[in-house]
Order: structure tokens, then sequence, then C-alpha cells
């Protein structure tokens, strides 16, 4: 057991290998003209990731700017109700900008400065990473175009008005589903068409080589500083790591730095939609098939013909048809578990923590709060179940009433 | 002797350059894609590339987005297009055909099915877009076992160390990206087209194709002076979209585009 435990642990120490790959998924899949600056990029992050002057700013700007470290909260009344394991938060909502997202604008944000790009591009789905971007374009003096599905833009209003504040040019996706994926391709073709003076920032931890890497290590700070925490607090670690799915950034982030804690489950939890087995869903892990989309290949929502399935979710920032590669590979060598919770449990956990802890979830983190509650019900009371509290609800008050027949 | 390779060989014997025109399969509606290939091959065209529409189409403008976005909801698929082919080649023996398009269908379909069903269909070569030369070890021995030529992109962002591998890959032609952009955008510049083309003929005996951003006759022609084969696309897919599903009215339009273009570049060459 341990023999196998030490070569699996060895075998992840090593991932992505040098051509970006999980395993069998990764890799670079994008048109010629974006290879050139893909490599500009890995040798950038490459070269920057063992600057001390580049690390220390980065660590300064995590705390003096998004401020940093994040608290771990024990969440004693809902557990209590809940009645099982004890449920522990990690504060990401705490975040500038109120989200773990800027985790990762900050990092590709001093990147972008260093490299001497005049321009950032982002795609969004949930507005988090749109707004998280402009953020780091304003601080930075850096222009900033944002591209959103229509449909999202229509759910996440507040935080398209965010962005245009901050100075951002945020520019309507009316392509495909009109959605995350669409806002992708979108921001991709601009890539291609302006890749002399653009740096385009993805959110999360998908797309081609470096970025599932990249990304990952500009969020691993969230499960270094939990592991760290859990240990001060409780003496121990967790022993379930929970959090959402969408692309997969914060699960990984706070899942890394627990891979090789053999006792520590690490679960994500994948937007279940109208249900699983209804079709309208965004669980490529739970109900996908592997295949290529947006430059890696990974688990994806398709038809039997290889076109990208149209996805479902109450949560513009998890309607997404692909996954990060990690993710995948995670899921085949068993490291991680993924499971989906519907449309209608991520609600049911969004209200009940915000009545019963005063905390506004995120809906994206709402599923993870539901699967967690599951979890706790049939855990011992001294169990404990660390959830990432991925981002704050505010952006989500539209979005709730609209689904419950209300409006503001 | 690949059909390819052999028409190659023929144009160069009558000094003259390959046109390459590009439409989706299936759009506007997968009945009429056999008779528009047809109308191409009697206007003149030398290769037909054949869009595989895919959903996400990340490498393309607008004109063939929604070219792809009426050929699926016509329900257009990987299988279907096969099938086009098949019924071109009853009537049409030598005009080569390539299929581009995106990976996702293909791996659906399985590598390996995909090579024997391309071939037995006649099917003359693959250019998958989002293939980077990186990726593509294990995948183009495959294809080309199936006896199909291997078509990659070359761009203006191409580097001396990535061109050399490219072109290990390749076969059939090399089609060099003339703009940094998605299909459809912006005019190139021709002379420093012709100094890339210097270029890459250093690295490969292939002929050259020119393809993105080439919407007029004059531009075709311009092209023809310096590379062996003009891709034209967007400009014929936007009389699709303007005729919509009139058989005869398709034909007549894209043989004319294609007819002023075909006529413009033998100028030159005469």
């Amino acid at each position: 057991m341990a023999d196998t435990q030490d070569n699996i642990a060895a075998r992840w120490r090593g991932m992505p290998d040098a051509r970006g790959h999980f395993g069998p998924y990764g890799g670079s899949f994008v048109a010629e003209t974006l290879m050139a600056p893909l490599e500009a990029l890995s040798q950038a992050y490459a070269q920057y990731r063992e600057d001390p002057a580049f690390m220390a700013e980065l660590d300064r700007d995590m705390q003096d700017y998004v401020g940093r470290p994040s608290p771990i909260y024990h969440a004693e009344r809902w557990s209590r109700k809940l009645g099982g394991a004890q449920i522990w938060l990690k504060r990401e909502d705490l975040n500038h900008t109120g989200a773990h997202k800027i985790n990762n604008t900050i990092g590709q944000g001093l990147l972008a400065a260093r490299m001497g790009k005049q321009r950032i591009i982002a795609e969004t789905g949930a507005g988090q990473h749109g707004v998280a971007s402009a953020t780091v374009a304003a601080r930075l003096g850096l222009k900033c175009v944002v591209y959103m599905g229509s449909e999202d833009m229509r759910r996440q209003a507040p935080n398209v008005y965010r962005m245009r504040l901050l100075g951002a040019e945020v520019v309507p996706v009316e392509s495909g589903s009109k959605t995350l994926k669409d806002a992708l391709n979108e921001a991709l073709r601009d890539w291609v068409t302006n890749v002399d003076d653009t740096f385009y920032i993805i959110g999360t931890v998908a797309g081609p080589r470096p970025y599932p890497q990249m990304v990952r290590d500009f969020q691993s700070v969230i499960g270094r500083e939990a592991r760290a925490q859990m240990l001060e607090r409780c003496g121990r670690l967790p022993d379930s790591v929970v959090a959402c799915v969408g692309g997969g950034s914060n699960a990984i982030g706070i899942f890394h730095p627990f891979l090789d804690d053999e006792t520590v489950t690490l679960c994500g939890v994948e937007a279940g939609g109208d249900g699983v087995d209804t079709g309208r869903h965004a669980a490529p892990l739970s109900a996908g098939r592997a295949g290529v989309l947006h430059g890696n290949r990974t688990y994806i929502m398709q038809d039997e013909h290889g076109q990208i399935g149209l996805t479902h979710s109450v949560s513009a920032g998890l309607d997404y048809p692909g996954v990060g590669p990690e993710h995948a590979w995670l899921k085949d060598i068993g490291r991680a578990e993924y499971v989906s919770v519907t449309d209608s449990q991520a609600l049911a956990a969004f209200h009940e923590l915000t009545r019963v802890e005063g905390i506004m979830p995120a809906l994206e983190s709402a599923h993870a709060l539901a699967y967690a509650a599951e979890l706790a019900r049939r855990g011992a009371s001294d169990d404990i179940i660390l959830v990432n509290l991925s981002g704050r609800g505010d952006k989500d008050m539209a979005s709730v009433a609209e689904a419950e027949g209300r409006s503001l | 002797m690949s059909r390819i390779k052999q028409r190659f060989a023929d144009l160069k014997a009558e000094g003259r350059k390959a046109l390459v025109p590009y439409i989706t399969a299936g759009d506007p509606d997968p009945a009429l894609t056999v008779d528009m290939m047809h109308a191409l091959a009697q206007a003149g065209a030398d290769i037909i590339e054949l869009g595989v529409p895919f959903s996400d189409p990340m490498a393309d403008g607008p004109v063939i987005q929604q070219a792809c976005e009426r050929a699926l909801a016509k329900g257009t698929t990987l299988r279907r297009v096969l099938d086009m082919v098949a019924e071109f080649r009853r009537n049409d023996a030598q005009t080569p055909v390539v299929l581009m398009g995106y990976l996702n269908p293909i791996e659906c379909l399985g590598w390996a099915a995909f090579g024997e069903q391309a071939a037995t269909a006649g099917v003359d070569g693959l250019l998958a877009v989002d293939l980077s030369s990186e990726e593509a070890a294990e995948l183009t021995p495959v294809v080309r076992d199936a006896g199909l030529d291997s078509i990659f992109l070359v761009a203006p962002t191409t580097s001396q160390a990535r061109v050399a591998r490219i072109c290990e890959h390749a076969s059939g032609f090399v089609y060099y990206v003339s703009v940094k952009g998605v299909t459809g955008s912006a005019t190139l510049d021709v002379d420093a087209l012709a100094d890339r083309l210097a270029w890459l003929r250093e690295h490969t005996p292939l002929p050259l194709g020119v393809g993105f951003g080439i919407g007029t006759p004059e531009a075709a022609a311009a092209v023809s002076r310096v590379a062996d084969a003009v891709v034209v696309g967007s400009v014929l897919v936007k009389e699709i979209a303007r005729i919509g599903e009139d058989r005869q009215a398709l034909c007549q339009a894209l043989a004319a585009v294609l007819g002023d273009m075909r006529r413009a570049m033998d100028a030159v060459e005469a």
C-alpha cells in the first residue's frame, strides 16, 4: 500500500511533464499562430517562478492587496445543526474582489507586466475572474478587455458594471451558447489577432500549456495556507477537503498541497444542474468523456459526434463543458473523487449558510457546501471537513431571486 | 502517388498555381454540398478544402463560425461529411479533397476508424487546425498509414525551431497562414509574405499554400506570384450565407467568384 502511494505521489509531483501533460490529459492543442506566444509564456513563467524578486513581489501583493492569508473558520453552529462532522471553511470569499480568482490574476498580471505586455484580455463566466482581471489591470495601468457571454452578462449584471467601473471593456459574446465556453473561444480569437501586445489571463486550470500548471501554482496558496492553519487550529489534517469544480481552479488550489496526505479525501463537486440523468448539467467528470477542447485534452461534455454539449447550471461560474486536465488525471488515478449536486441542492445550501452562519456564499461555492453538508450528516462528531468557500454570494442575489420566481 | 502530389505535379508542368476553395460541409444544407463541390471543381478548383463543422471553431472568424452553426443545425456530422466525399467521388475521381476542422469530432470517431473511413470515402488529406506539431507524433502516423496527407499550418509567429518539426510531420502541402488572426480577417502584405515563403522553402520541398485573408481576384493573383496554392474561404462562405438554400444560385455564385479568381491567377502566369 505504502509503496503504491509513494509511486503515485512521485508521479504527481512530476506533473505536468515538459509538454504540459497530466498523464494522457493536458497538452497544447491550439492553432499554430498561438504556439509561439504560449512558448514565450512558458519560458517567462519558468524564469520568474524561480526569481526571488518576482516571488517577493507576489507574496507582498497577496498580503497587502489581496488580504492574505485568508482565515479558516469553524462553522460551529451549522455543524451542530447538521449533527455530524465539523465543517471548517477556507474563507476565500474574504479576499479583495470577493473570490479566489484574484490569487491567479495577481500572479498573471505581474507576469504580463514583466513581459512588457500593454493589454490584457480575459474570459469570464460569473464575472468574478473578469472583475479580478479588471482590478489587476487598473492597478498595473494596463488596458483590459473582458469577453463574456451575453447570457452571462444578463445573469451577472452587477459584475458587468463593476468591470466597467474598473475601466475594462466588456465585450458581449453572441456565438454558440453565449456562455463561458464561447467567451473562451472569443478570447482565443482576440489573442490570435493581437498576439504581439496582448497577454491572455485564463481564469482556470484549463487551456493549453502552461496555463493548467501556472494557474494551479498561483492558486495553491489556498491549500498551503489551509493545511498549515488546520494543523495549527485542530492539531491535525482534515478528513476531507471539498471544493466546487467548474474549470477547477479553486479545487486544484486547495487540493494540490494535500495530494501527498493520503489520509485526506479530496472531493470535487460538479454542477449537477437539473440532475446528471436529465442531461441538463455541467458535470463533465461525472458524465462526460475524454476529448479535446480549448487547447487541452480532458473530460468534456459532448454528443456522440464530438460536438461540445450545451451545459446548464444555476451558477454561471460552473457552466462550462470542460474541466482542468489535472482533475481528469486525479480522477483516473483515484486520488480525488468527483460528485455532483443539483441546482436546488446548491440553492438550499446557499440559504442555509446565509441564515445559520451569516455568510452568503457564491452559488459556485454553495455546490461544495451542499455536498459537505451531506458528508457531515454521515460523519462522526470528531471528523473534520474543510470546504473551500471560494467566493461571496452578493453577485448571485439576482440569480437566486430569479431561480425562486422573485424579482429584486 | 497521392492525388494531391499528382495535382501539384500536373500544375507545375502546366506552369499554373493551385486554387483551393474552402466551404463548410453541410452549409447551408448537407444535401447541397456535393453539387457545390462539383461547381467549384468545374470553375477551376484544383483542390477542395471541405470544412468539418465544429461547435467551437476557435480559429475561425464570424463568417465560418456561422457556417458551422448552420451546418450543425442541419444535422451535419463527421460521418455525413465522409458520405458527401464518397458521393462526390462517384463523379470526380481527380480533384483532391482535404478535410479541414478541429480534433474533437475525429477523436470521438477514433483516429484509426477515421483514417480508414476517410480513405475509403476518397478523402486525400487532413488539416486539423488545433493539432500542434507537439501533439502530432502519435496521431499523424495513423492518418498517413491510411494513405492520407497531413496538412499543417505555419504562422507568421512560427519560430525557426518549430518550422523544422512541423515540416517533418507535413505531407501534401504546407499551409502558410498569411495574417495574425482568425479566418476572414485583415488583408495581407504580399512583400512580407514573399520573404516568409522564401524562408519556409528552405525547410521543405513541399508545395506552399497560402490562406486567411485572401478575398479578391487581385489578392489571389498577387499571392499566386509567390505561393504554389491560394486558399480562399470566407469570401465563398459569405456568398453561401447571402444566398441561402437555392441550389442553382449557390452553384452559380460560387462558380462566378472562383472563376474570377482563376482568371486573375492565370493572367499572372500567362
